[in-house]
């Protein structure tokens, strides 16, 4: 199994250049061409053609602190995102990154892999989604940023065209005392698809009032959901006050689960809810002293 | 801009040395460092980052080697399984695998060694958390992840420079290191993918896509000169002997290339022979093949419809063969009845999932074949060869490779046939690896079971009857489909006594993989059922289930369903007296727990218990053991009995030597080589350990009888070897027997041989199944304490306590890790494992267990010694996952009343199942 082009350039406008020229797939840690290959070689599929290597490119391999926010390069693996010494806030990022796979993809598999791939079950949506993370698109004649909600378009579709990568994630800066957690579901403990997963992030006032929440939920639909109907409801209320019957079905129209093999639609709808009483039950002070 | 395009120079360290490599740089690491660096060490398990066979660490950080292109590692520092010790000067890490028995299989064990590197370079002294955390990228499908946390976690003790023991003949009963336990753990082992002729040609098998169609091949002669290195596209015209194969004589259905029809996904089409890179290169729609795909019959509900389209055209109503048994009266039985229990169970194909998947080689050596592969039968498959090449038995010789995990999905012939006719026919070698998906896709599964039963039981809760009728899914090809109907009656009504039995077995053909051996031949589906029936009978009767188990144990000189009698060793009555403690310290906590928390989660206990008859079904099956002692001293075991990781190398070793009287290191050992050892029979229904065993200590004592006639002396001498003399001691006087002045009968200067052959005792089964299939049983009994998280529908494992008689634990530290592995097998099928045709054909989609699924497990080994065996011993490879499910079921039912009815219990059918239970 050969690709036919192999290039890994040593900088940005270098990658740029390649990718103005033609498509390519675009390879950091390698977590999800390899499976698909070895996928498509078992029943005599093709290889991948044109592989643009960016492992190389040093500009993208660093978590930056600038003044409203946190960018997150397209190099960052999970084991990079896990160690790394960042505000609270950041928990149900780097909770969800210790779920991913096993040590051996937290220490390859990079975030921005994680939302290019755009897997209904990519553990890391639901986080980004509830840090409000935007996602930098870079061609070589320009660059924009969209809200991650507006560039997971579907399953495996996203928004960034043949002539551009994703150069960085950037998760805006949110109140210091912010608090955030992520729940996952599988079958199974280790190296597992998720059925379904929650990250939800909530900031406060002095007296404990609920002044932003954003509930995420994934693998529960083609594209990682926020839960606006839920966030708004929660907005003012005490965190010392919520209690599982706040988290209703109705709230969770945006969910479209499906039946696989991991589990049924319904299970996944019933599970999302469970998850969301649990996670704002981690997040409330009183669980926060129990635990 | 530097392009890597074309053939730059990578430079890299390996493990220490600096190495360059030119080549395609989207290759895979794990591949360069075996191909072009011979480091074999790394194992590849499936390409695709899911089982972490090939971890390596990549600059101090554990990373899978299949995952890395060649391209991303210049300027790194890599270090390997063989970086970390040499087989004379082990890490202490590999000296505390072997030491707590980590490998069995030993495929997974340089990416467990070099995962728990990382952590340990870390953290000398991790607790079992961070070792489950550290690990839980490796998967192991023998061992049960038990003893390698504890190999983990002990590590620092073996810091300092090992200790040489003394030898001692006395072996028996103590937990000798595994004889292959050095290769293990320094990657050395030859697995089937780890060593050919350079000079090897690779196949590349292609596969149908469908289910169920049939085709037509075009021009394959020109494709073949149109693709350059290409040197053969081999079909089923180039078959030189017979098109078939199939474990039983009479049932040779399953063509070795289909010709003309396909009746499953993954049936091997043609095959591609030629230069590496040449094989891989083609993309399959390319080749002249014509499809026109047919509806697949899929379900034995399907299968048996009056419609139902042919499997076979032998077989019209799709069905392969019925078995059946019947004793007493079943009718009186259930009219006698105070209480009755009904049910019915669904279960799923269960994919073996050996981490090492189907590789090998063959080559012809003059008017021979060779074939090199993994297996668990070798005669088998020189059997199956011979018949495939229409050459005699004598032509072939199989040499089995190391074996990285069977389960008794190797008992069946894979890629021997295909190596074998291409070797042949191409005059040169020929080499195969299966990728994870083609293994997964071609081999066979646990047969899906459709189960009915009914049991009856009086007042006092004695077993007064039980009536079974189970259909068996045995997909495209018989394989061992018969064996499962058979089986299936014999144990179908547990290990206890019932008067009266009725059971019907059916295996039916479907377009699906064919169902083969697995661990318990269908006896673990029944047993799930007829288990829960009698937990049924003993809450309607208000009975404690352990209780009902106790009052209906089968004990000796009982009669069995069959009428057989067991005189000895029938130790399920000494299971449960193990424990009943156990039993009653864990249910009393769970109701206190259950009673004071509530809430999410509850708490259940359960047990399961099993028997189960060691060696074939009222079949010969003898296996026959040699020793020979050579005129210059050495002393030489040739032992057939296919070590597939349970360890029967070593135990058959540890019985010999006892046997003999001399110590283990003494010996020579020459494995599974039909060329060279005599015919041990296959590695499967928990018999090598039996028979063979039986075998190997009548090789030893007719050479000590040997030994002792020539010194004249007693039965309790002393016999020992000094160079090429023997010294036998008897109550203070010394002989000395010099072996240079024996006459030597070969001309390897064998001068003294020892021969053992054991076949154990059985009657046939009359029409109504009635006789003596098995020569003895193993029985068992274990606990399952967990809790379920009742919104969730998940189970969270606590603790299971198996207690396992045994008969004579030869090595107790080998059967924990039988009866560790059983259980993490009997943990997925219970709770996760659902092989779906092109759905879950990896092992990211198809579930496994892993570090964190496996509980806390307790091992009480019971030894009822049963007198036909080797020191008392009998099988336990079977009987270690049997109980498991049932145990499991009847835990999660004490927590939350729900039956299951559909296998695996995965956490939306626990959910369904408690919402309807609720309503």
């Amino acid at each position: 199994m050969m690709a036919q082009i192999y290039e890994r350039p040593q900088t940005l406008d270098a990658a740029l250049g390649l990718l103005s020229g033609g498509s390519w797939d675009i390879l950091a840690g390698g977590t999800d061409i390899y499976p698909a290959s070895a996928a498509a070689f078992a029943w005599g599929g093709p290889a991948p053609e044109r592989i643009l290597d960016i492992s190389a490119i040093e500009e993208l391999n660093s978590i930056e602190e600038t003044q409203d926010a946190y960018r997150v390069g397209s190099q960052v693996t999970w084991t990079r995102m896990i160690e790394a010494d960042l505000p609270a806030y950041f928990n149900c990022l780097q909770q969800a990154g210790r779920e991913v796979g096993g040590r051996q993809i937290q220490n390859r598999g990079t975030l921005v892999g994680n939302i290019c791939n755009a897997s209904p079950a990519a553990d890391g949506v639901p986080a980004l989604l509830a840090l409000d993370a935007a996602v930098e698109i870079k061609a070589a004649t320009g660059c924009r940023t969209l809200p991650l909600s507006e560039y997971i378009l579907g399953n495996r579709e996203t928004a960034h065209g043949a002539a551009e990568m994703v150069t960085a994630i950037v998760v805006p800066k949110h109140k210091e005392h912010a608090q955030s957690t992520f729940l996952k579901l599988g079958a199974r403990r280790y190296l597992v698809v998720s059925i379904a997963m929650v990250a939800a992030l909530i900031e406060t006032d002095e007296a404990n009032h609920i002044t932003c929440a954003r509930i995420a939920v994934g693998a529960c639909s083609a594209v990682a959901q926020r839960l606006s109907v839920l966030e708004s409801a929660l907005i003012g209320r005490s965190l010392d006050e919520l209690t599982n019957e706040l988290v209703t079905d109705d709230m969770l129209s945006p969910l479209m689960p499906i039946d696989d093999v991991r589990g049924s639609a319904a299970y996944r709808r019933s599970a999302a809810l469970v998850l969301i009483q649990r996670a704002l039950g981690i997040l409330s002070p009183s669980e926060r002293v129990a635990s | 801009m530097t392009s890597v395009a074309g053939t730059p120079t990578i430079t890299f360290t390996v493990n220490g040395n600096i190495e360059s490599h030119v080549g395609d740089p989207f290759q895979r690491l794990a591949t360069i460092l075996r191909d072009e660096f011979g480091l074999i060490g790394t194992k590849i398990g499936c390409d695709a980052g899911d089982c972490g066979a090939c971890t390596v660490l990549l600059d101090g950080r554990q990373v899978c080697a299949c995952m890395i292109p060649l391209g991303q590692i210049d300027g790194t520092e890599i270090v390997t399984v063989e970086g970390l010790g040499s087989s004379d000067n082990l890490a202490a890490l590999q000296r505390s695998f072997l030491h707590h028995g980590a490998a069995q299989c030993g495929i997974c064990t340089p990416g467990m060694l070099i995962a728990a590197t990382e952590l340990l370079a870390k953290d000398a002294m991790p607790s079992k958390a961070m070792v489950e955390d550290a690990l839980g990228g490796v998967l192991c499908r023998c061992t049960g992840y038990i003893k390698i946390v504890d190999a983990v976690v002990d590590a620092h003790q073996f810091l300092a420079p090992p200790v040489a023991d003394s030898p001692t003949s006395e072996t028996v009963g103590t937990p000798h290191p595994r004889v292959d336990g050095n290769a293990k753990v320094t990657g050395q082992d030859l697995f089937g993918a780890d060593g050919a002729p350079s000079d090897a040609l690779w196949l590349r098998p292609v596969r149908s896509p469908h289910a169920r169609a049939v085709f037509k091949l075009g021009n394959l002669d020109a494709f073949c000169t149109a693709h350059p290195g290409l040197e053969a596209v081999l079909t089923a015209a180039d078959v030189p002997g017979e098109n078939s194969f199939g474990v039983y004589p009479d049932l040779k259905d399953q063509p070795v290339f289909a010709d003309g029809a396909v009746r499953y996904r993954g049936e091997v089409v043609l095959a591609l022979v030629g230069k590496r890179t040449a094989v891989e290169a083609i993309q399959f729609d390319a080749l002249p093949i014509k499809w026109r795909v047919e509806d697949p019959v899929t379900g034995v509900t399907a299968a048996t419809a009056t419609e139902a389209p042919a499997v076979h055209i032998s077989h019209p109503d799709n069905i392969l063969v019925e078995g059946g048994l019947r004793k007493g009266n079943i009718d009186a039985g259930f009219t006698a009845a105070a209480a009755i229990s009904e049910g019915q169970i669904q279960t799923a194909f269960v994919e073996h999932a050996y981490i090492e998947p189907e590789a090998g080689f063959a080559k012809r050596v003059g008017n021979r074949i060779e074939i090199t592969a993994c297996t668990q039968a070798p005669y088998m498959d020189l059997d199956e060869c011979a018949r495939v090449l229409g050459v005699g038995k004598d032509a072939v010789r199989i040499i089995p490779s190391a074996c990285g995990g069977g389960f008794g999905g190797k008992l069946d012939v894979s890629l021997q046939p295909l190596l074998a006719i291409a070797a042949w026919r191409l005059q040169k070698p020929v080499r195969c690896i299966y990728t994870r998906v083609e293994s997964m896709a071609s081999s066979t599964k646990r047969h899906p079971a459709t189960i009915q039963a009914r049991a009856a039981a009086d007042q006092e809760g004695k077993l007064l009857a039980i009536e079974m009728t189970a259909d068996f899914n045995t997909g495209a090809y018989a394989s061992w489909g018969p064996t499962v109907a058979d089986r299936v009656p014999v144990h179908g009504s547990g290990p206890y006594f019932v008067p009266n039995v009725q059971i019907q077995t059916r295996s039916i053909y479907t377009n699906e993989p064919p169902a083969g051996a697995f661990r318990g031949f269908g006896v673990p589906q029944a047993a799930i059922l007829q288990e829960q029936l009698y937990d049924d009978l003993a809450l309607e009767l208000g009975i404690d289930p352990f209780e009902f188990r106790y009052r209906n144990a089968i004990r000796a000189g009982l009669p069995t369903a069959t009428g057989q009698k067991l005189e000895a060793s029938v130790g399920l009555v000494k299971c449960l007296d193990a424990l009943q403690p156990h039993w009653n310290k864990s249910r009393a906590e769970a109701a206190r727990q259950n009673e004071n928390h509530g809430g999410s989660r509850r708490r259940g206990v359960g047990i399961g218990c099993m028997w189960y008859g060691c060696g074939n079904t009222s079949m010969s099956n003898p296996s026959e053991i040699r020793i020979s002692v050579s005129n210059s001293g050495r002393v030489t075991l040739f032992n057939g009995a296919v070590d597939i990781g349970q360890g029967s190398y070593t135990v058959i070793l540890q019985i010999c030597a006892e046997a003999l009287g001399l110590p283990p290191s003494e010996f020579d050992l020459v494995h599974g080589d039909t060329d060279r050892t005599p015919d041990a029979g296959k590695t499967s229904a928990s018999r090598q350990t039996f028979v063979t065993g039986k075998a190997a200590y009548l090789a030893g004592r007719d050479l000590r009888s040997q030994i002792l006639r020539l010194a004249n002396a007693g039965e309790d001498a002393n016999i020992a070897r000094h160079g090429s003399t023997l010294r036998v001691r008897d109550t203070g006087h010394e002989t000395t027997i010099d072996l240079t002045d024996l006459p030597a009968i070969d001309e390897h200067g064998t001068v003294l041989t020892g021969k053992g052959r054991f076949d154990p005792p059985t009657t046939p089964l009359d029409e109504n199944g009635q006789g003596n299939p098995y020569a003895t049983f193993g029985f068992a009994a274990q606990i399952a304490d967990l809790e379920v998280d009742m919104e969730l529908g998940t189970v969270h494992l606590h603790r299971i306590i198996a207690a396992h008689d045994v008969g004579r634990a030869i090595n107790p530290s080998l059967v924990e890790g039988q009866i560790h592995g059983g259980i993490a097998q009997g943990i997925g099928l219970a709770l996760m494992e659902e092989y779906i045709p092109g759905r879950t054909e990896n092992l990211h989609d198809y579930l496994i267990p892993t570090f964190g699924d496996i509980p806390e497990i307790d091992v009480l080994l019971i030894e009822d010694e049963e007198p036909l065996g080797p020191y008392g011993a009998k099988g336990i490879g079977e009987p270690a996952l049997i109980p498991t499910p049932p145990a499991i079921f009847g835990a999660i039912r004490h927590a939350t009343g729900v039956k299951v009815t559909r296998v695996p219990l995965l956490p939306h059918r626990l959910l369904e199942a408690l919402k309807s239970h609720d309503a």
